[in-house]
């Protein structure tokens, strides 16, 4: 049974001193609903994404308080969490929920609100996303999780920090055509390789942001779609794939195996090939990563996405265009949002609804997105549905 | 609060002497010791190990943002290494010239203080790990 993307709705990214995390939610489950066409009523099951409001805002039992802030009571609804990559788990147990016969109709929510506590708070916090007892534990971060890949990356295969750097400038200029994005200033691989170092050769300006938003969509069945007559777009595939939480466990640096086996499967279940591809939102939290992902989801050889991204052939007017939303790096990274973000940008290219940096005849898109230092992925290939 | 002194307790032969274990069926060596062979699963047979304390750097980084309880030693070094059984580590790097830590480079155990003391005044002890000649 195929899965439909009926209504999406997404709240600016960026620091909400105004909104708490309720009223984020709220905003976007809205929109989501009201873009549907359907109403509230109809909606039978919620999965939402959210990934350390315990440590964030010392508030669990996310599901129950999505459900109750959408004025949806006394509907199911679940909490899903599997660190940055929350979002997407939270969008396939939708589709597995509508594919299991159950639902027909479901919501599917991502929030976090990261900004009310200081920068030790939320990187305590995100650490929770690695080992505790064996990476943590010894000093590590986050960035130097990534740092370390980076390093591996560059040993490997020559890539430099000027290659990563040219990721970060041209995500910012993707957000410039974002309303919706944190930040919208342009900037230079100049600026980026003199912002400092966080942890070698990994600097500020190759970090995503701490950022508030939420995101939401609505998924129908397509038989209740075809029935219903509303358009949309289609989940052709959702596949997730899980590895070591500690990158010790990992034969290899240099890749992100969960990456690589969760895009095998998505483009078998999609019958594609990567270059069948218009576009990707990828999980580019930190600018390695994003070179990490467009390899391991086979759109450039092992070991060529720093030049690739160098030579621009992932820009919006590249071979392939990467994050024409911005990426986490530019839009914003609220971390238990960031997967239903990704679709919500896939949702809008298909509809042709993503104006200035609409990628012209998408057809066919996807989403990347990773939990921790690659513990986690989840990708998810989309197409147009016409009814 | 957290109260981290069980948790210390628990993790003494690992942090201390590298305890770790072995699969006798497939060969392989993990760090820290696993409850199941994940290539043999049952048929693998588990014997508690103590890892070589020595191997080499696979991956490194300088820290220079730590977390709470590592800013005195702010910028650090961290690593990935490979000890001599092909189990791997992520130690920090100490005692070392900045110009050896590099990928390759032979790296030996060694018994040090983990970040500062907690706000009960617990100290921790475990393994870094520093280049030699
Ligand atoms: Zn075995």
């Amino acid at each position: 049974m195929g899965v439909v993307i009926v209504g999406a709705g997404i709240t600016k990214f960026g620091e909400h001193w105004d909104k708490a995390f309720r009223e984020l939610i709220a905003e976007a489950g809205i929109k989501a609903i009201q873009s549907s066409g359907l109403r509230g009523e109809q909606i039978e099951a919620i999965y939402g994404g959210c990934m350390a409001s315990g440590r964030l805002i010392g508030q669990e039992h996310i599901g129950a308080l999505i459900a109750d802030q959408l004025g949806l009571n006394p509907i199911p609804s679940t909490r899903c969490e599997a660190a940055c990559a929350s979002g997407s788990v939270a969008l396939r147990m939708a589709c597995l929920a509508i594919k299991s016969g159950l639902h027909s109709i479901v919501a599917v929510g991502g929030v976090e609100k990261m900004t009310e506590l200081n920068t030790e708070g939320v990187s305590f916090a995100l650490g929770g996303a690695g080992d505790q007892e064996i990476e943590l534990f010894h000093g590590a971060t986050f960035p130097s999780l990534y740092a370390l890949l980076a390093r591996a990356h560059m040993h490997a295969y020559g890539t430099t920090e000027e290659q990563m750097a040219s990721v970060a400038v041209k995500n910012h200029a993707n957000a410039m055509l974002n309303p919706n994005a944190q930040f919208h200033k342009e900037i230079t691989i100049e600026q980026v390789m003199n912002s400092n170092y966080v942890a070698e050769p990994i600097k500020l300006l190759d970090c995503s942001p701490i950022t508030d938003g939420a995101a939401a969509l609505i998924l129908c069945s397509k038989d209740k779609a075809k029935e219903l007559g509303l358009k949309g777009v289609e989940i052709v595939a959702s596949e997730q794939a899980s590895d070591s939480l500690a990158l010790t466990g990992r034969k290899s640096l240099t890749e992100l195996r969960a990456t690589r086996i969760a895009a095998q499967k998505a483009y078998e279940k999609a019958g594609i090939t990567p270059s069948k591809v218009d576009f990707a939102e990828v999980h580019d939290c930190f600018t390695i990563a994003e070179i990490l992902a467009i390899e391991d989801l086979g759109f450039f050889k092992k070991g060529e996405g720093g030049i690739a991204s160098e030579k621009g052939k992932t820009s919006l007017k590249g071979k392939i265009p990467i994050n024409p939303s911005g990426g986490l790096k530019a839009k914003g990274h609220p971390v238990g949002a960031t997967g239903v973000a990704q679709a919500v940008e896939a949702y809008l290219q298909l509809m042709g609804l993503a104006e200035q940096r609409q990628i012209k005849n998408a057809k066919i898109g996807l989403t990347h997105n990773v939990g921790g230092s690659g513990a986690t992925a989840v990708v998810t290939i989309y197409k147009r549905f016409k009814g | 609060m957290q109260n981290i002194a069980p948790l210390n307790w628990r993790r003494f032969p690992e942090r201390y002497l590298l305890k770790g274990n072995y699969c006798e069926n497939c060969k392989q060596a993990f760090f820290p010791p696993r409850a199941i062979c994940p290539n043999c699963r049952r048929k693998g047979k588990l014997v508690s190990m103590e890892m070589p304390r020595t191997g080499k750097i696979i991956s490194y980084t300088k820290v220079y943002v730590p977390p709470e309880g590592f800013k005195n030693e702010a910028p650090y070094y961290l690593a990935i290494i490979e000890l001599e059984n092909g189990a791997r580590v992520l130690s920090q790097i100490v005692d070392s010239e900045p110009e050896k830590i590099k990928i390759g480079a032979k790296v030996k155990k060694v018994f040090r203080r983990i970040g500062e003391p907690d706000k009960y005044g617990t100290i921790t002890y475990g393994y870094k790990f520093k280049v030699v000649e």
